[in-house]
């Protein structure tokens, strides 16, 4: 692992660098949920829309894993953020904002 | 992990109930301890909980095991070598009814009897505490310094991988699908990648555990609860420096050092469920809670809504110890307060299987007091 490597910025949300990914798939982990509970990978506002498949690849990689079987991460609600004044008024719904 | 087809002790489920009992077995001195979970490290209820952690219990076991488990919690870091995320900014009880602040009062009667420093606390007090709080329609404040809360998942790393060094071996992605007895005692489990011989098997699976239970003939009376929970962007500390509960009010509310704000509310009805599924009636109503008791947070923003499952028991109380087939134990039943009772609880059940003086005495908590009609009625609880 060279220096600069440790500086790879991979989860810019949550500030995770591509070095403590590496660890923790040495350690087995193997799916993105196990990195995201140990590491707050994509636990963030975007919700790791910017690091997702950064991480999958990297899993795919260190483990041989082929990287379509390789175990997303869980996609939850609400998807975008949204302020909880907004939600609380009732005027929202999965469905988008009622007229 | 190197698979091994006998072993000492096998727990079934790999949760932080299983990681700390495995960790006090290594460490008090059980060779060969091994973990089956059926997915990976707390993806199951750990992994989706609140993770408060509080001594303001209105029963005499549950008190003793909240402020056990707390002494521990203040140690742990140093114990385990790595960070647990513990933060204790107090729980704030919230009571809306003369009748419901009498049964905090007496909470504190015997929470006090029992060396844990709880109080009542004025409205001036409680905005002291939290100074963003708006509950004018209160009746009255209860208060622990000491409660507060820890990050589950590093909580659960931090004893997992200090078991690991111990010795102990973790299975992921290895369900258990059957429980051998020969005679009246247990001699192994089948799983999904082979049979293990094994001394002892103890039954750790959460909300699961009945359907664990039932492979060696054994019936427990509980269920699995899904509960829903959302957090926030991070936003900059002091919102929610408590955790704020209330039993009536059925919320609980608390801001991690990180910054997001963690919320959950308990289902109406109890449904017995397997699901973790989300509904948006949760947040829309959880927003309501949160923007009446706390105004500030009407512009923070919700970034994440899931759910997770109660392993509840007809009165509250967990199930604790062995049952009628020799050498099968279980751990259970913690009804939404595993992952603040697993330190003690993990520590109690391994000192008994290694012949060391227990530091609470569990016997009460056996699972046959159901049928015996001795239930301990836990009151604190949503």
């Amino acid at each position: 692992m060279t220096e600069s490597k440790k500086e790879v910025i991979v989860c810019r949300c949550e500030e995770i660098t591509l070095d403590e990914i590496r660890q923790w798939i040495d350690r087995g982990c193997e799916t993105f949920n196990e990195l995201k509970r140990v590491l707050r990978v994509g636990m963030g506002p975007c919700q790791g829309r910017g690091c997702h498949d950064i991480v999958l690849r990297e899993i795919s990689r260190m483990t041989g894993i082929p990287i379509d079987q390789v175990e997303a991460g869980t996609v939850r609600p609400p998807v975008k953020p949204i302020k909880t004044v907004l939600l609380a008024s009732g005027e929202v719904s999965p469905h988008g904002v009622e007229k | 992990m190197e698979w091994k087809n006998r072993a000492d002790v096998v727990i079934v489920g790999g949760g932080i109930v299983g990681i700390t009992t495995a960790y006090y077995l290594a460490r008090f001195g059980r060779r060969d301890v091994v973990v089956l979970e059926k997915n990976t490290v707390c993806s199951g209820s750990t992994g989706r909980c609140g993770a408060g952690i509080r001594a303001q219990w209105g029963t005499e076991m549950n008190c003793r095991l909240g402020i056990a488990a707390l002494d521990i919690f203040e140690n742990l870091e140093d114990e385990l070598g790595m960070p647990i995320g513990l933060n204790q900014g107090g729980y704030l009880l919230i009571a809306y009814s003369e009748r419901e602040f009498d049964n905090l009062r007496k909470g504190i009667e015997l929470q006090r009897g029992l060396g844990i420093m709880s109080r009542t606390v004025t409205l001036a007090e409680a905005r002291e505490i939290c100074p963003a709080l708006d509950a004018s329609d209160a009746v009255g404040f209860t208060y622990h310094a000491r409660d507060g809360h820890a990050d589950p998942f590093l909580t659960s790393f931090a004893y997992l991988e200090a078991a690991k060094k111990l010795g102990v071996s973790y299975h992921r992605k290895t369900e258990c699908t059957g429980i051998t007895v020969k005679g009246d005692a247990v001699t192994g489990v089948d799983t999904t990648k082979g049979h293990i011989d094994a001394d002892v098997v103890i039954n750790c699976s959460g909300a699961y555990s009945q359907i664990v239970a039932k492979l060696a003939g054994i019936d427990l009376p509980n269920w699995g609860e899904r509960h829903e929970i959302m957090i926030t962007e991070p936003v900059e500390p002091g919102v929610c420096p408590p955790m704020l509960m209330s039993f009536s009010g059925n919320y609980y509310i608390q801001q991690r050092p990180h910054g997001s704000i963690i919320c959950g509310m308990s289902p109406s009805g109890h449904p017995q469920d397997f699901s973790n599924g989300t509904t948006w009636q949760f947040i829309t109503e959880m927003s309501r809670v949160l923007n009446k008791l706390l105004p500030v947070t009407k512009e923070i923003r919700v970034v994440r809504h899931w759910a997770g499952l109660y392993d509840m028991t007809p009165d509250g109380s967990p199930i604790i110890g062995e049952t009628d087939i020799k050498k099968f134990y279980h751990s259970t039943g913690y009804s939404g307060h595993g992952f603040m009772l697993a330190p003690i609880a993990g520590k109690v059940l391994a000192q008994q299987l290694t012949q060391v003086t227990p530091d609470i005495d569990l016997r009460v908590l056996d699972y046959r007091r159901f049928a015996r009609g001795e239930l301990i009625m836990e009151p604190n609880i949503t």
